[in-house]
């Protein structure tokens, strides 16, 4: 009997809590397959951030500091410039990243701090139970604007990724989308760089990852995944928006 | 000869602290620009934060790694901390604060004033939880209980915080440099990577109910230990003392100069100065055998007052005397104040 595959090192034997159809399963097997195949499991810290995924620690088998809600990558801030030699990273949702943490977002990146960040886009504050985000869609049903996001009374959708690719202290910036088996390996290898961003050039690396929320969204889990598919990715456009490292390179 | 806020700043140097994150603010930047010279040329790193919420981010996350860390601010600046201590508090992570306060509520003004005794000694953010503070009244103190807080915040893995004003904070005197730390305890919670180990959550919310009530259990019962060991407070005459003032920081220096002068036109008065004021100095009002009076003198409404009540217990008659918003007590209103005390008490004029 050959073994063929397994559960990375870098998650516990613990089960995933969120709910069926959600893409922090996907995305945390991901961020296990990507530290173990850099051998990061012993050099990494990670920063879990207020949300669904607050207890990501009850899954990544590796130091672990919890932070308050949106203050991830000044959390990780700290532990970077105290552990320069270590590898940090943040796992935030977009209320998180986007609403309530904006400014340690967009200062983190202005600083190229030297921390990745695994960015989670699925247009809805999950935990909460589906209240409208910065990232949500103009029109779409949340529990605070049941009529739909109205832009002219809430504004309109935030790309935080052409955001961060525009500040020039950043070095690797990227989304995808966590919806087809072709897409998920693409974000495996865009997170992986973004790794790399702080790992081989000491800079500032995002994924963001479209994400869904089937029980927000009220669609069954694969109408969920055809929902981020048709809606999502063409206000939020996938690629790599920044490669300095690569730039550098060439 | 040091200014108050650079002397909490050598300190800190001189007890290990190597990591400072902060943010401007008025009557306190002596100490954020202090900070800015001096740690990098000890291997440190100073950063100003985009805000007192990430600045306290910073240091909660250098914290965790293990290491001593400083931030500091003034009251308003310190309000929006508080979200960051409560968080110090339930993941137990040592870390010391620097409060600087002035007159509030709201923006208030630079003048010097005691209006966040209640904040600082109450917790200050949400949850069951208390953090260390010390109150200095010299620019010594100022350092030596900067050294101190962060021994005793390492040892019980709490939030400590430093509660000055703007005149402690501003005033120059000469000091005595206490001797640097030379190794800081082994923090075998740190989270700064598994290597060799299993792995280390530096958390504030457990998984369960039961584990989150368990911590309050802990907590609380650290607390006890605290409250039991660590009390603090200089005693001034209070061993035949007949009155007594209550007062700590800056309004101390004034209330001590009146003990002074009350004592050579004989009247038997004394002073408790608090220099922890969490855990409040309970067991010093144990020992005031012939008190018939206790006169609380502090630059605000009457916040530290109820903390002196709760002490005696109803045994001495308690008067306050303050104002918040930025007003100083000349000695003389203070001396009119405590003779006028006396007299009530001496007519049986007074009620607890």
């Amino acid at each position: 009997m050959q073994l063929v595959f397994n559960k990375p090192e870098s998650l516990t034997v613990n089960p995933f809590t969120y709910c069926p159809g959600c893409s922090h399963g996907i995305a945390h097997r991901l961020v296990g397959e990507v530290i173990d195949e850099m051998q990061l499991r012993e050099k990494i810290v990670g920063v879990s951030t207020i949300g669904c995924s607050v207890r990501c620690w009850r899954n990544f088998d590796f130091d672990i500091v919890q932070g308050a809600h949106g203050r991830g990558m000044a959390v990780a801030t700290g532990l970077k410039r105290a552990l320069p030699d270590q590898v940090i990273f943040t796992y935030q949702g977009d209320g998180d990243l986007a609403a309530i943490g904006m400014g340690e977002t967009i200062h983190a990146a202005v600083r190229g701090e030297a921390i990745t960040v695994v960015f989670i886009n699925n247009a809805v504050f999950g935990a909460t139970g589906g209240q409208l985000a910065p990232t949500t869609l103009p029109g779409q049903w949340t529990s605070t604007y049941p009529k739909g996001r109205d832009v002219s009374w809430t504004g309109s959708p935030i790309n935080m990724s052409e955001i961060l690719a525009g500040l020039p202290a950043t070095t690797y910036i990227a989304r995808e989308a966590l919806t087809t088996p072709k897409n998920v390996l693409r974000a495996k290898k865009y997170m992986r760089k973004a790794f790399e961003a702080q790992t081989l050039h000491g800079g500032f690396g995002l994924v963001e990852l479209l994400g869904s929320c089937p029980v927000n969204l009220k669609l069954k889990p694969v109408e969920a995944l055809n929902w981020v598919e048709k809606n999502m990715i063409p206000q939020y456009p996938l690629g790599e928006f920044k490669d300095t490292g690569k730039e550098a390179a060439s | 000869m040091m200014k108050g806020n650079e002397a909490i700043g050598e300190a800190a140097i001189r007890a290990g602290c190597r990591f400072y994150f902060g943010y401007p603010i008025t009557p306190q930047n002596e100490l954020l620009e202090y900070m800015a010279r001096k740690l990098p040329e000890v291997g440190g790193c100073f950063l100003q934060s985009e805000s007192e919420l990430a600045g306290a981010s910073m240091l909660y996350g250098a914290a965790a790694a293990g290491k001593r860390v400083m931030t500091s601010s003034s009251s308003p600046g310190i309000s929006l901390m508080q979200e960051t201590v409560s968080y110090l508090a339930s993941a137990e992570l040592p870390a010391v604060i620097v409060n600087i306060s002035r007159g509030s509520p709201g923006l208030g003004r630079i003048t010097p004033a005691q209006s966040d005794y209640n904040q600082a000694t109450k917790g200050g953010g949400h949850g069951d939880y208390n953090i260390l503070v010390f109150a200095p009244a010299s620019v010594q103190e100022m350092m030596d209980l900067t050294m101190l807080a962060y021994e005793l915040s390492d040892q019980y893995r709490i939030p400590a915080m430093i509660l000055g004003d703007g005149i402690v904070g501003q005033m120059m005197e000469s000091v005595v440099l206490p001797e640097p730390v030379e190794t800081i305890p082994e923090k075998s919670w740190a989270a700064c990577g598994c290597q060799g180990r299993e792995r280390n959550l530096v958390i504030s919310a457990p998984f369960t109910d039961e584990d989150l009530i368990d911590l309050n259990r802990r907590l609380q019962e650290k607390y006890r230990v605290i409250i039991e060991r660590e009390q603090r407070a200089e005693m001034i005459h209070t061993e035949d003392a007949e009155f007594i003032f209550v007062a700590f920081g800056i309004v101390s220096r004034l209330a001590h100069s009146v003990v002074d002068s009350l004592r050579e036109k004989g009247c038997k008065v004394g002073m408790i100065r608090p220099q922890t004021l969490w855990p409040f100095p309970d067991d010093a009002f144990n020992r005031i055998p012939r008190a018939k009076g206790v006169l609380v003198v502090e630059m605000n409404e009457g916040q530290m007052l109820i903390d002196v009540r709760l002490a005696l217990n109803g045994r001495v008659p308690v008067r306050h005397y303050g104002r918040g918003g930025g007003w100083v007590p000349s000695p003389d209103s203070i001396e009119a104040e405590m003779l006028k005390l006396m007299e009530e008490v001496e007519k049986n004029a007074v009620s607890l």
